[in-house]
């Protein structure tokens, strides 16, 4: 089965889908964006606020080494068990504007199923940055990882 | 459906990638190209197919030769700007998977 994760990103669009299929059935697969316990464990992050609802909202940020580094916040516009979620997704203290966000979660099999996320952004240099993002996330935490490492030689 | 060749499902084959490293550093032919693989050479010029339709390769006549050289611009745009997003969804995504995983194997005991 096809494990890897799609990014299709059209020149000049100010929108990006993300596709994965996951070995999981579409219960499961709906349960990690659900129950905050799970979501943590995944993402890495904590959850500070989960209204899984019509208007309801959520909230949640990343530490490392006792620091928040990231916090990220949004609305939830709809929310339909086992078929989608649109949300808001912002996040706090960046110059980047919050985005749409459309999830839908299909099933495959019993036991496979698919997510796709399609992002809305407010423009193409914004979506372009966001693209551009996790690099400069990557060599950071590399850096910082480095640092701690030498921080302990001391 | 969706025709156009998938960029990132071109490099995800370790024969293509193999191709692409290999003409990093000069042009070659398509024969020139296949006697490096053990892989039959029409398979060769399948992988030479989807590396030029997704414009990773371009193809130059000289003479009589057609030789396959790398279009470092797109393959630049491909390194550079999505795939680091895609991998970090990708592990963001195997994590999603594994934990759900565990989870359900605790919750069926």
């Amino acid at each position: 089965m096809e494990q890897q994760t799609k990014v299709h990103a059209e020149d000049g669009k100010q929108e990006l889908v993300i596709t994965r299929e996951f070995d999981l059935p579409l219960e499961l697969l709906f349960k990690a964006y659900d129950e905050p316990e799970l979501f943590e464990q995944w993402m890495g992050t904590k959850v500070l606020k989960m209204e899984n609802k019509k208007h309801g909202s959520y909230a949640f940020e990343t530490s490392y080494n006792g620091n928040v580094v990231f916090r990220a916040n949004g609305t939830i516009h709809e929310f339909i068990p086992n078929q989608k979620i649109i949300r808001t997704f912002e996040m706090e203290n960046t110059a980047f504007p919050v985005q749409l966000e459309f999830l839908e979660f299909e099933k495959l099999t019993d036991e496979t199923s698919r997510l796709t996320i399609h992002i809305v952004f407010r423009s193409v240099e914004f979506r372009n940055q966001l693209l551009q993002m996790p690099f400069a996330q990557g060599i950071n935490m590399a850096h910082n990882q480095l640092q701690e490492i030498a921080g302990k030689l001391k | 459906m969706n025709l156009r060749r998938d960029v990132f499902q071109a490099i995800a084959d370790p024969t293509r990638r193999a191709i692409l490293v290999l003409v990093t550093s000069q042009s070659m032919t398509a024969g020139a190209i296949a006697s490096n693989f053990e892989t039959a050479r029409p398979t060769v010029s399948k992988h030479l197919q989807i590396l030029t339709e997704c414009e990773l390769l371009k193809q130059e006549q000289n003479g009589r030769e057609i030789y396959y050289h790398i279009n470092a611009e797109k393959l630049k745009q491909v390194a550079d700007f999505i795939e680091p997003f895609r991998k970090m969804w990708n592990d963001r995504f195997n994590k999603l998977q594994e934990v759900m995983q565990n989870y359900k194997s605790q919750n069926k005991s």
